[in-house]
């Protein structure tokens, strides 16, 4: 058990995780100390969440380019119900939110089922007419600081045993989307789908509807990103998370997910998502020069990559245990 | 011959049609038209109730503030058409395009109807001046002398700034710059760039106030970036340690302000350039100034200004904003 853990892709993370930090304390101590760190680990949830989901869709050879838009989506639609009804309790906001994103994802996940149009196609539609969507309700205009209620802002910031509210969510999803992926039928139904769709068929697994789950999650995912975004940050507008789902894809690339489907795990996910925030994080204060810092990001996702394609090379499967020892 | 008769003709045409359309009006008033970029805009509005201040100050002065609905060259067009139809005497115009305006301003000098435009300017050939809200000497000196203010014994300051390659923050970096030696014991630090993102923009302020513990403001020329940077300032609980300035628009900054994040900011007054607009259209149709590089127009309240070479200018400071007046603006743009 432990020596698989150690020839893991997720111990090479760790182990790379570690290096990065050292690399970084040498220039700027301070960031690795335990306040720093979980004030970084904070500012990744929202990425963390969206890779969750991420890697579910990309476990069945779909990949989900609308994540961003429907964050941006959500975020305006509860800001602006915030701002309509500021004293609708959180609750409601938090339902709200993943509600609306549950939606868009199952809308993505319909196409992709019973359209069969390629899963980059449908997204990349979504993710246009979502953006689209946000423009058309705000009017371009911003939804600002001082127009959101205390309470909608003060709940991801509210400390629980020293963590923020926006770090415990992030915790519990993981924990709960590793009992789903490796304890439930869905679960196991995702890899199923994605590692041999027809073997998956033959097995009773209805692989488009599969997928069809897999958007859904991923959708119910990032409209709560959606909420916790607009809060943190305390403002809502169209270009909110710009370009974000290319880090979520990253973070899932990092972290040891196939693109051709089949492989991957949510630590896998949360530890890809943590590299990135890591150097998201440290680039402002180690000093370097902000025309590097995208070369320096760059360069790291490839070398990770690279790194996750050679421990990934398959050596080969043993069928016959006697022909091995023989030779 | 034929031409000239159908020139006087329509010459004759047009006395008769402004002889109809004046003696249908008050006699001597002066009709000067607003025309912005489109109608129930906050800042536009506001403008408007500047240009209105002027017309009382001015005395005889009517103002039509009119616009198409969306912000199109199209639908300005039209109005202008319309506005050229009712003769008025001066037409003072924020672009939606900077080309496709000057044939119908150009169609409305030819009636002798005086052309500036303001905010957003049209090409040289289709106005007469052109009103800029600021310059970016003026820009850059404002977004120091805003954190300078607050900080009587120096202290250590740090920007941050859009894109690396936005054009106008790093003209009015660079402006700023130039006038460092005027704030002696400020110093800047580092400039960093959000990417006008507001998450990059809130881990770039988190970095800088991490990698320069005694930092005392951050310069935030860009809307996004001063939002992020007052949110991080008050998330790092240090509100009264950094002040967070820059340039921004008071209804995305009243919660800054309203928390101490920000002690105050700045960008130009839409009423200011409403009035100052509606000055200069008065004095270039009465005849009282002229247009042409180096002429001095005197824009009432707010001073005077000096054309340069393409007959622009540039109207004044930055207005700042603070606690004093938030209220009164943050609900106008």
């Amino acid at each position: 058990m432990l020596k698989r853990f150690i020839t893991s892709r997720e111990a090479l993370l760790v182990g790379a995780i570690a290096v990065l930090l050292v690399l970084i304390s040498f220039r700027f101590p301070a960031f690795v100390t335990p306040g720093n760190l979980a004030s970084v680990f904070n500012d990744t949830s929202p990425l963390i969440l969206l890779a969750i989901g991420q890697m579910i869709v990309i476990l069945t050879k779909c990949i989900d380019l609308s994540v961003a838009a429907n964050l941006a989506l959500t975020g305006m639609v509860v800001s602006m119900v915030n701002v309509a009804a500021p004293g609708l309790p959180i609750v409601v906001i938090l339902m709200i939110a993943i509600g609306l994103g549950t939606v868009l994802g199952m809308f993505n996940g319909i196409l992709v089922w019973k359209l069969r149009i390629p899963p980059i196609v449908v997204t990349l539609g979504t993710m246009t007419i979502f953006r689209g969507l946000v423009f058309l309700i705000s009017g371009g205009k911003w939804v600002n600081s001082h127009e959101m209620s205390p309470a909608f802002k003060a709940y991801p910031r509210a400390e629980l045993l020293g963590l923020p509210v926006l770090s415990w969510i992030a915790i519990i999803a993981v924990i709960v989307f590793s009992v789903v992926m490796t304890r439930t039928t869905l679960g196991r139904a995702f890899y199923a789908a994605g590692g041999n769709p027809h073997a998956a068929t033959y097995a009773g697994i209805n692989v488009g509807k599969t997928q069809f789950w897999a958007f859904t999650i991923s959708g119910a995912l990032a409209g709560l990103a959606g909420y916790l975004w607009v809060s943190r940050f305390a403002v809502a507008y169209v270009d909110i998370a710009g370009g974000f789902e290319l880090d979520v894809v990253a973070a899932c690339v990092i972290g040891g997910v196939s693109i051709m489907g089949g492989i991957g795990t949510v630590a896998g996910a949360l530890l890809g998502a943590l590299f990135l925030g890591i150097i998201k994080n440290a680039l402002p204060v180690v000093d370097i020069s902000p025309f590097w810092q995208l070369a320096i990001s760059g360069g790291a996702i490839i070398i990770a990559v690279a790194l996750n394609a050679q421990a990934n090379r398959t050596k080969g499967r043993i069928i016959l245990k006697q022909a091995e020892q023989a030779t | 011959m034929k031409r000239r008769t159908f020139t006087s003709l329509t010459a004759g045409l047009g006395l008769a049609a402004s002889l109809f359309g004046t003696s249908a009006l008050a006699q001597d008033n002066m009709r000067i038209a607003l025309v912005v970029k489109a109608l129930g805009i906050g800042f536009f509005e506001a403008a408007a109730e500047g240009a209105q201040e002027a017309a009382e100050e001015l005395g005889g002065v009517e103002v039509i503030y009119t616009g198409p609905t969306d912000t199109t060259a199209e639908g300005q067009i039209e109005v202008i058409n319309a506005l050229i139809a009712q003769n008025v005497d001066a037409i003072a115009v924020s672009a939606n395009d900077t080309d496709a305006l000057v044939p119908a301003l150009k169609r409305a000098m030819q009636r002798g109807i005086t052309v500036i435009s303001w905010d957003s300017g049209v090409a040289d050939e289709g106005r007469q001046m052109h009103l800029n809200p600021s310059s970016n000497a003026l820009i850059g000196n404002m977004i120091i002398k805003l954190a300078a203010d607050q900080l009587p014994d120096g202290g250590d300051v740090a920007v941050l700034s859009a894109t690396t390659t936005s054009t106008n923050q790093n003209i009015w970096i660079e402006e700023m710059n130039k006038v460092m030696g005027d704030y002696p014991g400020i110093n800047v630090v580092s400039t960093v760039y959000g990417d006008d993102l507001a998450d990059k923009s809130y881990r770039e302020a988190q970095g800088l106030m991490q990698s320069y513990p005694d930092l005392d403001a951050i310069i935030a020329p860009t809307s996004v970036g001063i939002v992020a940077a007052a949110q991080a300032v008050a998330d790092a609980g240090k509100i009264g340690e950094v002040n967070v300035t820059g340039l921004g628009l008071p209804s995305e900054m009243a919660g800054a302000i309203e928390s101490g994040a920000s002690k105050s900011f700045a960008i130009w007054n839409p009423i200011d350039l409403g009035y100052s607009a509606t000055m200069i259209a008065h004095a270039l149709a009465s005849g009282a100034a002229t247009a042409e590089p180096g002429a001095e127009i005197s824009i009432g309240r707010v001073g005077t200004i000096t054309l340069d070479d393409t007959n622009a200018a540039a109207m004044a400071d930055p207005f700042v904003y603070d606690a004093s007046n938030i209220e009164q603006f943050k609900s106008i743009f």
